[in-house]
């Protein structure tokens, strides 16, 4: 499994299995945050930031790990870093750039518990990935997620004008709204052919 | 969800609205990611369902036994190791009970470590309350989401496949919706139940309004 070409774990992350719409990860913020596109935006940067870091974390901790025979601490030690991580990014942003820690102020420590963050560290250990192979894994997961959540808050953004029954105000209709974008991303699986 | 700091009775309410007035997927929304990505089979909801109970369970038991002693600044990074833990046990379970679960349910299975659900429990209810109170409420909770899970897997796998717990149940002839185990089935029947449950409160409310105008006018 470890052998897949830079090329197509992009495209795999970024389209054929979005995290968001084919795997189903993140999708608290994804329901959450994509009512306006700046927010979305931010949002989505803040997350593949905190989804590369966290990676790479991960991939040297699972290193030591199976260097010590630990292997079943590996969930625990994940999380601890992964928050850990979170913390030390929103330090280091407010620090060295005041301004875009406004931006991403409050998203951050919710990143903490988004399973897509989780979820990167999870699949690149079960896919015995390298360390190039997850730094192109995590940044094309956090570009499709940025994806997905901006094509969402564009078509909630439309929503807003449009004459919708009642009953279907609420999160039902985001839903089908994501359930439609979840097929149309079903157009790229033929993608995944040439590149394995 | 009290928001005070006080101790609240046990009353069959603490068991029961987890279940269906604060229903963790249906109107709370949360814990979307499992509830999407592992119903499009009744089994592997079913399975999911328990073994979230069980970290929810025990987890927010351990938090309520040591809600005392855990400083408040570092109270999430405690529950978080807390839950972690749990859901490594469990992990492991489930590879030597099943391996056939195992393998349908992947990597979700250590995914329920950022289970919105549980960690909003342990905050909102386990590091306020008595021991016995977080389980008996825990327990409600956590069957209140194998439900919902169930309510996706059940219609996921009846229309997707036309089975249910993998025996036939709809006749050969029946053409299988593929959709419905698809990603996208999962988002279609998901917003599908959450129209109906907001049609029943909308036709609700409505009839209480009548009722109201109907005492003013007898008067």
């Amino acid at each position: 499994m470890g052998n897949e070409s830079l090329g197509f774990i992009f495209l795999n992350a970024l389209l054929i299995n979005n995290f968001v719409l084919a795997m189903f990860l993140g999708i608290c913020p994804f329901l959450g945050v994509s009512a306006k596109k700046d927010t979305a935006l931010n949002m989505g940067i803040a997350t593949t930031f905190v989804m590369f870091v966290s990676s790479m974390c991960a991939y040297g901790l699972n290193w030591l790990l199976v260097k010590l025979g630990i292997e079943f601490l590996r969930l625990i030690s994940y999380i601890v870093v992964i928050a850990s991580a979170v913390q030390l990014v929103e330090m280091i942003i407010k620090k060295y750039s005041p301004a875009l820690f406004r931006a991403l102020g409050i998203y951050l420590p919710l990143i903490t518990t988004n399973c897509a963050v989780l979820g990167i560290a999870v699949f690149q250990t079960a896919k015995n990935y390298d360390l190039l192979q997850s730094a192109v894994y995590s940044v094309s997961a956090g570009l499709g997620f940025t994806l997905a959540l901006l094509l969402m808050a564009g078509l909630r953004e439309k929503l807003v004008l449009a004459d919708v029954p009642s009953i279907a105000r609420g999160t039902g209709m985001t839903l089908i709204l994501a359930g439609l974008l979840s097929l149309a991303f079903m157009g790229f699986a033929g993608l995944g052919g040439g590149g394995d | 969800m009290s928001l005070s700091s006080k101790e609240e009775p046990l009353t069959l309410d603490t068991f029961v609205r987890g279940i269906w007035k604060e229903n963790p997927v249906f109107v709370t929304v949360l814990g979307m990611c499992p509830t999407l990505a592992v119903t499009n089979s009744a089994t592997n909801a079913l399975s999911m369902g328990a073994a979230t109970l069980f970290v929810l369970l025990c987890s927010n038991v351990l938090v309520s036994m040591l809600r005392k002693s855990i400083p408040k600044q570092v109270r999430i990074a405690a529950y978080i190791v807390v839950i972690a833990s749990f859901v490594t046990v469990v992990d492991y379970a489930i590879q030597a009970i099943s391996l056939q679960v195992y393998e349908a349910l992947g990597a979700f299975i250590q995914l329920i470590v950022v289970n919105c659900i549980i960690l909003g429990r342990a905050e909102a209810y386990a590091s306020r309350q008595t021991v016995l109170n977080t389980a008996v409420n825990s327990v409600g909770t956590g069957i209140g989401f194998t439900l919902a899970l169930l309510c996706l897997g059940v219609v996921r796998e009846l229309l997707g496949a036309g089975t249910l717990f993998g025996a036939r149940i709809l006749p050969e002839q029946f053409q299988p919706w593929v959709l419905m185990l698809l990603p996208a089935g999962g988002f279609f029947v998901l917003a599908g139940w959450l129209l109906l449950i907001d049609w029943m409160n909308i036709r609700k409310e409505r009839r209480a309004l009548e009722q109201q105008g109907a005492t003013v006018h007898g008067q």
